[in-house]
């Protein structure tokens, strides 16, 4: 059994990596936006055999708040052995391009208020001497492309941010775990044609979640074979790459 | 606007028609998805074979990520889960906690709200009547925004048991589980020849086994014969609840050339079978007996693209041994095989459904793959053999019936049509649930 904090309680990759932690009894605790959301979560875990010890309703993004609401949770757990933030946004290119505004609050989710949250976990974990952070990242993050590069890019730089993290940590028994899923079939990407072998169910990318929390590495490509693929877009020149609709 | 999914198909993938999906993945999302207007019908997990899941024109509201559990009583032995949750989690869920569902279909790859609304039956029919028997409560959302909480004895709740769907969207709902002692089941298969060998094992079976279901060779050689199936719940294997279950072995990874089930292979399948599924008394994982086809995904891609239609029907008992031999007949004559035909006789467990479609009597179900006129043709003197004999056609199943078979086999359908929500409609219901004088 094991005791852990989920950020972004109600993102569907954090409720299929949760479940798994709920059919094990593990402790659980749980933060996210929505009220009536976050309770149907709650309730689901309990069921499935998880002990919810406590869930918050937070903004995230509320950068002030964030070092009350990682407190609360850590007094409320007492020892915490894993914490995963999956909060973050996709957003509509055409729209970004046309909008500092939602670009701005976009690259403020998806970087700037997941990087000052892992901060303050990391602080937290590094105070009772133990413990494992992991963020959600994305393939995307790994190079820009035309057809999602303001989300890449908040994804690249988080990336970036853990890698340099996990240096800073590398003597400490305190671990930071970049995830990276591909194409995930969530209400995130409902407007996605989806199908074929490139897709994956939350489910399949939550046992990868939990396996990789569990295993050391640092980053964690989810389901594996994007590891694979992402060599090849990282190093595709780029005459090759500009003809491409990627 | 809510962002439209793909489009969306029904298990038989026939009929296709064109028509908007859009996923609530949480209970707060219906009510503003129907707010948005137009014609509504829920989706499930899409297992519905023909048209009662489909709303050509109109809106699926898929309900599919509406999969958590809310509650759980284990002193009353009660579930209470969102509508869009599996029974196979359900399932999965309940069996190391000493339980199970107490009716479930020969899948388990179907949501809840889904077993609600075409009141699913099993093998265990004679003994434990349709899934609607055991659902202690709901609450359903209205096409005006109400959320109405719905228990055994309410109209609405009698209304939506089988209501296919149209009389809103059931949110949540509350299961009756039973206990169970082991994750195994005693089984046997006992081969017959001819009807007669099969009324006369089902009579013998029915007051000591729990699950019966026949499979029957329709096949112009085989014709009549066929392997009887019976099992009963293991007792007293406690330590067996905590085994994983056996992993689904294979997925259909792409839709089969049309001649694959040419009535040549589906002869040489069903002689195959004969021969080797017999077996006398054995302990078989209970999955692996109650929901065979499960090990195999997406087997309807077997039927390639024109799909499949599938014709189940109940024929009264007094009427069962002539109507099923005239039905044999027009099967074998017809050329068209069945690739697999199951045969059981219902018991008399009535259902709160006022549409539900398990009566006393034989039920008898078969998969034709779409080859154009001829299997239309075949569907419609079936169904002339069935309305002859006062028997009725499975509308889950269905995606050809007549409006005058529906409407003299569901004799509480005008009943019905009082609780259908204006909201709401169907291709099946626009196709045979208008007012008999329309």
């Amino acid at each position: 059994m094991s005791a852990a904090i989920l950020f972004g309680a109600t993102s569907s990759i954090g409720q299929a990596t949760a479940r798994l932690w709920a059919a094990r009894g593990d402790r659980i605790y749980l933060v996210a936006r929505d009220a009536a959301k976050l309770r149907a979560v709650a309730d689901d875990l309990q069921v499935r055999g998880g002990q919810v010890v406590g869930t918050r309703v937070a903004a995230l993004d509320e950068i002030d708040a964030q070092a009350a609401v990682v407190d609360e949770a850590f007094v409320a757990m007492g020892s915490v052995d894993v914490v995963l933030v999956a909060h973050g946004v996709l957003g509509d290119p055409a729209r970004l391009r046309e909008s500092p505004q939602d670009l701005a609050a976009l690259l403020h989710v998806n970087f700037v208020s997941t990087a000052t949250l892992a901060e303050r976990i990391v602080a937290a974990l590094e105070r009772q001497g133990h413990g494992t952070l992991a963020v959600i990242g994305s393939v995307a993050g790994d190079r820009g492309r035309q057809s999602n590069y303001a989300y890449g890019s908040s994804k690249g730089g988080i990336d970036v941010f853990l890698a340099g993290m996990r240096h800073r940590l590398a003597q400490s028994p305190v671990r930071v775990v970049t995830i990276k899923p591909g194409l995930v079939d969530t209400p995130m990407t409902a407007s996605f044609p989806k199908g074929g072998p490139l897709w994956s169910s939350p489910e399949r990318v939550g046992e990868c979640i939990d396996r990789a929390i569990r295993s050391g590495r640092g980053i964690a490509y989810v389901p594996r074979f994007w590891r694979a693929v992402m060599l090849i877009i990282r190093h595709l020149p780029a005459f090759l790459m500009h003809r491409t609709k990627l | 606007m809510t962002p439209a999914l793909p489009a969306a198909v029904s298990w038989g993938r026939y009929p296709r028609l064109a028509q908007r999906r859009v996923e609530a993945a949480w209970r707060g999302d219906v009510a503003r998805i129907l707010a948005e207007g137009g014609s509504a019908l829920p989706r499930g997990a899409g297992r519905s074979y023909g048209d009662c899941g489909q709303n050509e024109g109109g809106t699926l509201v898929d309900v599919s990520r509406m999969d958590r559990f809310i509650a759980f009583d284990a002193a009353r032995a009660e579930v209470t889960v969102e509508a869009g949750m599996l029974l196979r989690d359900v399932a999965r869920w309940a069996q190391p906690r000493g339980f199970r569902l107490p009716a479930t279909p020969g899948t388990l790859d179907l949501t809840v709200g889904g077993a609600i609304a075409n009141d699913v039956h099993g093998k265990n029919h004679h003994v434990a009547g349709t899934f609607g028997c055991h659902v202690r409560r709901f609450s359903l959302l209205r096409g005006d925004g109400k959320v109405v909480e719905c228990t055994p004895g309410d109209e609405l709740f009698a209304a939506t048991i089988g209501g296919l769907g149209l009389t809103g969207i059931v949110l949540e709902a509350t299961l009756a589980l039973r206990p169970v002692r082991s994750s195994f089941i005693q089984a046997e298969s006992i081969p017959f020849e001819g009807l007669d060998g099969f009324f006369g094992l089902a009579a013998d079976s029915n007051m000591s086994w729990e699950h019966t279901v026949a499979w029957l060779d329709c096949t112009s050689r085989g014709a009549g014969r066929g392997l009887f199936q019976r099992g009963r719940h293991v007792e007293d294997d406690e330590a067996s609840l905590a085994r994983p279950w056996t992993p689904r072995s294979r997925r259909v990874p792409f839709d089969f050339p049309e001649v694959a089930l040419s009535s040549l292979t589906v002869r040489a399948f069903n002689a195959l079978y004969y021969r080797l599924a017999r077996s006398s008394l054995r302990r078989v994982p209970a999955e692996k007996f109650l929901y065979p086809l499960d090990a195999i995904g997406d087997w309807n891609r077997l039927y390639g693209r024109r799909g499949f239609l599938q014709f189940q029907c109940v024929v009264p008992p007094t009427q069962a041994p002539v109507a099923m031999s005239e039905l044999l007949r027009a099967i074998t004559a017809s050329g068209e095989g069945s690739f697999l035909s199951v045969i059981k006789t219902f018991g008399d467990i009535a259902s709160p459904g006022l549409m539900s479609f398990p009566r006393p009597g034989t039920t008898f179900a078969l998969d034709f793959p779409m080859r154009g006129e001829s299997t239309l043709r075949l569907l419609k003197q079936l169904e002339r053999i069935t309305l002859a004999a006062g028997g009725a056609i499975y509308p889950a199943k269905d995606a050809c019936m007549g409006a005058d078979i529906f409407r003299t086999s569901f004799p509480n359908l005008e009943r019905f049509r009082a609780s259908v929500d204006p909201a709401f409609s169907s291709s099946f219901w626009r196709r045979v649930g208008a007012p008999a004088h329309a």
